[in-house]
């Protein structure tokens, strides 16, 4: 690993902590996050090595990574990092700054950040969440059309699955929170 | 008035900058000025001559100096006009290299204005000069120590073996500290024991040391040379002209507490010494536990002893000493990691110790006979797992500071354990290995080639399993979170600043940092002086610092002290606030804004018989002219000598015009 070849490391900290709230470049590596993470071992990259890379300025990387979008946003790292650091919201910007800039998810994160995509889709179009299509169009898209189907049946059974939608009274102020999402998203910083 | 101007060149430091003829031409047309000259080094003899030679010449009453920062030259250039027979006082100086040349190199024009300003500045204040006189103050040659551990007995054995009288005051019933419940010391594995005890003893027998055991310091006044020191001797309830330390009566007290030598690992009782080698070797009773005195019942230990030593009535004294110097030698205390770590079982795990319990219990006198057990059942550990940094470096939970000395304590720990306890297993769990310090570094490698596994992590959680403990840490390195199952886990948690030591920098008048460590002066060269003459510091107090460290520490504070001794005498500088009498309408703001508490309300008679009225007086022994208290005078009684406000006001209008 070459770390003098250009890079932009000053601007990804700083767009990191910009929209984090967070000091990244305070972590002295002491791995108390990856210690106490409970689904760690499901990551490609340890939580005190997310850091480390954006640290470095190893945007690509980061971007691209499992474990941002594996996630659980339980917060045990923020709460004992011996830094203050809140990995949690650390993790949450960097999601959002992959989906902005195109990088696709990898492996299993690859099925979280469809989920994602298809539940925000489902409240921007309803309002509310519509449980049955959501779920139709992440099993086709992630190419297991039956999982979860028997869970389904039977939900169906018990009326708790519906066909159609009821929209909600405040789908005119939904959608004014996505449109606001949206503005401060076009202003956020990139960098190269 | 008679005004001579001499502008440095500083070879090229100014003279490349600022133009100095043209300050010199512009200078010489300044009302009162009778010469001015320049020269390349003005600091140098034969500048210095040149001064000299001026000042006979053209008879000059007042001197001014533009050249470098007065902290640099000021005295050179003072001596200068008391060798030619001018009050060294009448001097004043401009800054143009610190000022001016060095921080404008790129606009030498603007560079030059500002010279002839700032030398304009100087002028207009020295035809406002007085002459200033310093003053001498005898002082006390004894020394007060407040804290008998291993710094404060350097402290008072150095200043002893000097020739001059100690009074040493510690808290406890027993001299030591904390070295005294240590057992080996890192890097050579000598017993801390056979180190400290002799050093106990001696202080003990030294008979220009004046030994004051459980006993506290209660005020601290008056000032450098001169200070009234009050102290209260707690009741022992023993008499100890009386007692023969035959022991009997802590054998028969029925009464057992939890030992504070044994870190709460063993018990002694009410009626205690503290432990075997404790100097004096006398008892005291723990009137927060004894039955007499908590329930009224019992007399056992009065009973038993064969001397009649024993004495309930006894009560707290209270008495005064009379000192020149103090050293403040208070130590530290381990930072309570169980109000803060939840994630380590607040406490409620018994095999998670401190590194100061697995000393008590590694010890030979300690309540295991010196064998690791574990505490819960008295079992073997076979697997040890040391934590590093366990408040320290945690801003989160405890302080933001690096300790120091664990990194060396648990390397030896660790050894130890592998010697004591054939196949056990150690792991040390650390950030990063901090050994500098001679042999550190090869003794650190020792503990590591002897099968201490290292792993670069912190941990996390640790939690029960069974009787064992799961510790849950990271391999940073590995990028891996990593499980060991341990018998035994010790904590080297932060030193923190000993008990009572704000309540004592209250009492002295000397600043602490945000931490609450006791402030040196100047970090690099003043370390063992405070913020209050006459008061120095040792040891821990000031930071953490390990044994080495401390006993050097120990010693400047003694020579700091022994030097004021020896000079016998105090020359204040004149540089004091005055107040003038008829002014001050008694107010006080000044004393509450005092950093040197050197403010005190006097009464003095009023005029046309009114009753007597309040002003302000100045003791120039506290003062250090900082001019804080001319600054919030609202009546203008306060000048502060040699910034007064009339010469401030010269300066400010010769700037404006």
């Amino acid at each position: 690993m070459n770390l003098s070849a250009p890079s932009n490391r000053e601007c990804l900290i700083a767009l990191v902590n910009n929209e984090s709230g967070q000091q990244v470049e305070k972590c002295y590596q002491c791995g108390k996050c990856t210690a106490g993470c409970p689904v760690s071992y499901a990551f490609d990259l340890m939580p005190n090595q997310v850091i480390r890379l954006i640290q470095l300025g190893m945007k690509e990387q980061v971007l691209s990574c499992r474990s941002i979008w594996l996630c659980a946003s339980c917060a045990v790292c923020t709460a004992r990092c011996p830094r203050n650091i809140d990995l949690a919201a650390v993790m949450d910007s960097l999601r959002g700054m992959a989906r902005r800039e195109g990088v696709a998810a990898t492996g299993r994160g690859h099925n979280v950040f469809l989920f994602n995509k298809n539940f925000l889709q489902s409240i921007k179009k309803y309002g509310r969440l519509f449980e049955l299509a959501t779920m139709l169009s992440f099993n086709l898209k992630s190419g297991r059309p039956f999982r979860e189907a028997d869970a389904g049946l039977a939900m169906l059974q018990r009326g708790k699955l519906k066909f159609s939608v009821t929209r909600t009274r405040g789908q005119a102020e939904v959608a004014r929170i996505f449109e606001r999402v949206a503005a401060v998203e076009s202003g956020a910083g990139k960098c190269n | 008035m008679r005004i001579g101007v001499f502008i440095c060149w500083c070879g090229s430091n100014i003279g490349g900058v600022v133009d100095v003829p043209r300050v010199v031409e512009a200078v010489s047309a300044l009302p009162g000025v009778a010469c001015c000259s320049d020269y390349k080094y003005m600091c140098s003899e034969p500048g210095q001559e040149k001064i000299r030679r001026a000042i006979a010449e053209h008879r000059l009453d007042r001197v001014v100096v533009a050249s470098c920062s007065p902290r640099l030259h000021e005295n050179t250039f003072r001596q200068v006009l008391a060798a030619s027979g001018l009050n060294p006082y009448l001097l004043e100086m401009a800054n143009i290299r610190e000022h001016c040349a060095w921080v404008h190199q790129q606009e030498p024009a603007k560079a030059t204005a500002k010279a002839i300003d700032l030398v304009r500045r100087a002028v207009a204040k020295a035809g406002k000069l007085e002459p200033l006189h310093s003053a001498a103050i005898p002082v006390t040659r004894r020394a007060l120590v407040v804290g008998g551990g291993v710094a404060g007995m350097q402290a008072a054995l150095d200043i002893a073996e000097a020739g001059y009288q100690v009074v040493l005051v510690e808290k406890e019933p027993s001299i030591g500290g904390k070295m005294a419940m240590l057992d080996k010391t890192f890097p050579t594995l000598d017993c801390a024991a056979c180190i400290i005890t002799p050093r106990m003893a001696a202080v003990a027998r030294h008979p220009a040391i004046k030994l004051l055991t459980h006993a506290e310091v209660t005020a601290i006044n008056g000032y450098v040379g001169n200070f009234k020191i009050t102290v209260r001797q707690k009741a022992r309830s023993v008499d100890y002209d009386k007692c023969t330390g035959c022991g009997i009566c802590q054998e028969k007290c029925p009464c057992t507490v939890n030992s504070e030598y044994d870190q709460g690992l063993g018990t002694r009782k009410a009626i205690y010494v503290s432990f075997p080698q404790a100097v004096p070797n006398k008892p005291v009773i723990d009137r927060a536990h004894c039955r007499r005195f908590t329930r009224g019942k019992c007399g056992v230990c009065q009973q038993v002893c064969p001397s009649g030593a024993v004495d309930y009535a006894q009560e707290d004294v209270l008495f005064e000493e009379e000192v020149g110097a103090v050293v403040l030698a208070t130590g530290y205390d381990l930072f309570d990691w169980t109000r803060a770590y939840g994630e380590y079982g607040y406490g409620r795990y018994p095999n998670v110790i401190t590194g100061l319990q697995f000393e008590r219990m590694n010890n030979a006198n300690g309540p295991t006979g010196g064998k690791i057990r574990r505490p819960s059942d008295g079992g073997v550990p076979e697997n040890v797992v040391f934590i590093q940094c366990v408040g320290s470096r945690d801003e989160a939970k405890g302080k933001e500071y690096c300790s120091r000395v664990c990194c060396l304590y648990t390397a030896k720990q660790a050894r130890q354990v592998l010697e004591k306890i054939p196949g056990a297993k150690v792991h040390v769990f650390y950030i990063d290995v901090r050994c500098a310090g001679k042999a550190y570094e090869e003794f650190y490698q020792d503990a590591v080639a002897r099968g201490a596994c290292y792993i670069r992590g912190r941990v996390s959680k640790i939690y029960p399993t069974g009787d064992k403990l799961m510790v849950r840490g990271a391999d940073t390195l590995l990028g891996r979170p990593v499980e060991i199952e341990a018998g035994l886990v010790v904590l080297a948690t932060a030193m923190v600043p000993g008990a009572g030591g704000a309540e004592l920098a209250r009492l002295a008048g000397v600043s602490t940092g945000k931490d609450g460590f006791f402030q040196e002066i100047h970090p690099k060269l003043r370390p063992v002086e405070s913020s209050t003459a006459g008061i120095f510091l040792a040891g821990s107090c000031q930071g953490p610092r390990d044994i080495p460290d401390t006993v050097a520490h120990a010693g400047a504070a003694a020579v700091k002290v022994c030097a004021l001794f020896a000079r016998g005498e105090i020359i204040t500088e004149p540089v004091v606030a005055r107040i003038n009498e008829r002014l001050c309408t008694g107010c006080l703001a000044c004393r509450l804004v005092c950093p040197y508490r050197a403010v005190e309300p006097k009464s003095i008679p009023a005029r046309g018989g009114a009753p007597e009225r309040t002003v302000a007086v100045v003791n120039s022994g506290l003062c250090q002219g900082c001019g804080a208290c001319s600054a919030t005078c609202r009546s203008g009684a306060i000048d502060l000598a040699g910034f007064s406000n009339e010469q401030l006001l010269a300066e400010i209008s010769a700037l404006c015009h």
